[in-house]
């Protein structure tokens, strides 16, 4: 008797290391995570507009329907990345996720403060390559880090009304994601 | 011979343990950190890089992607105040304040958060074309035949889940309580 607890005692702790195993690793072996589902979708360094969900076919679960959607997704292994993208009368915003799909950075039009939201982006050892002073001239231009190479930058811009979806898709349209040209 | 079988028999348990409890995280939605404001429940470190292991396995999953913390906040209902599941061929409605936000969207999706087909293609509402009490207030009816005011059809599926998603709002992380942030309640109004 004391035999079989101490085997069941044993499988407990076992399937609790299978358990947490299994939830750690399934970001990096889910097949049909975002960045699988827009790869078909999206060319890398540039700025593909995503059709609008609907009860047929949507690209992602629980996407907001008010919002025009475009997606630029981005490989900065060979140098930073330049992001611009006019803002629409009601709402623009731009969310920075990695590979496996964590927001690591989000802002909005308003905290952005102008017309056009403007980005670099690269990976902490390209900033650390910047020469010093060029820091200081680029520093109106937001510099953001991302923690992978790879991953995908989701631009969104509200139609508060159905009737302003047409608009909302062409500012976004208007968005610009390439890679920075390599420097003389 | 006790020592195989013993062994075979703890390896059999400890799988189905080990994938059981995962399985049953992933599909019922575990996450830590949830902000609970009446019937409304909302992961605001899902949409930062503190996201939680249980909560990033069950994204990738889904294939979905988080609203970030600098964009917005997302909650969720899939009962009313009350604890009665969503049922499409129901009437349930949501009124009163909102928290603030620039902007707010209310969308209804089937539990795996497709959009559900209807006749009028309304899937969901913006705090802009919503139509209001004159002093602010405001009520959606969510139900399967068509209502006065504001109409969120429910297309008569048998489960469904509502969104409420604040855009630029202070509602986050930070929010404790109901003060803060009052959400609307939501009332069921009669089943057939």
């Amino acid at each position: 008797m004391t035999r079989l607890l101490l085997w069941i005692l044993g499988a407990i702790l076992l399937g609790g290391i299978v358990h947490l195993s299994t939830v750690l690793a399934m970001p990096r072996t889910a097949k049909q995570d975002a960045y699988a589902r827009l790869a078909a979708l999206a060319p890398v360094n540039a700025v593909a507009l995503l059709p609008a969900p609907s009860a047929q076919a949507a690209i992602m679960p629980f996407m907001d329907p008010a919002f025009a959607v475009a997606v630029c997704r981005y490989d900065i292994s060979s140098g930073p990345l330049k992001l611009n993208t006019p803002v629409s009368q009601a709402y623009t915003s731009v969310t920075f996720y990695t590979r496996n799909s964590v927001a690591y950075y989000a802002i909005n039009d308003r905290a952005a403060g102008r017309r056009t939201i403007e980005l670099n982006l690269m990976t902490a050892e390209q900033r650390a390559q910047m020469p010093t002073e060029e820091d200081v001239t680029a520093a109106d231009r937001l510099i953001i880090e991302s923690p992978t190479t790879t991953g995908l930058i989701l631009l969104r811009a509200l139609a508060p009304e159905p009737g302003l979806m047409p608009m909302a898709r062409r500012t976004l349209a208007g968005a610009q994601c390439r890679l920075e040209e390599a420097r003389p | 011979m006790r020592l195989f079988f013993g062994s075979c028999f703890a390896l059999v348990l400890a799988a189905v343990i080990g994938l059981g409890a995962t399985w049953l995280t992933l599909t019922r939605g575990v996450a830590f950190g949830a902000l609970r404001i009446g019937g409304w429940t909302a992961w605001p470190k899902s949409g930062s890089v503190d996201i939680d292991p249980y909560a990033r396995a069950a994204i990738a999953r889904t294939g979905e992607l988080p609203l970030g913390t600098g964009d917005g906040v997302a909650f969720y209902a899939r009962s009313d105040d009350a604890g009665n599941a969503f049922d499409g061929r129901c009437t349930f409605v949501i009124s009163g304040v909102t928290p603030p936000a620039r902007y707010w969207t209310l969308t209804l999706y089937d539990p795996e958060g497709r959009l559900v087909a209807n006749m009028i293609d309304r899937h969901s509402f913006t705090s802009a074309e919503i139509v209001r009490e004159a002093d602010g207030r405001f009520a959606v009816s969510v139900a399967p035949r068509a209502r006065p005011g504001n109409w969120l059809p429910t297309g008569g599926i048998e489960q469904f889940v509502l969104v409420w998603r604040l855009y630029d709002t202070p509602i986050g992380v930070a929010t404790r309580t109901t003060k803060e942030g009052p959400m609307p309640a939501i009332a069921r109004k009669g089943c057939p």
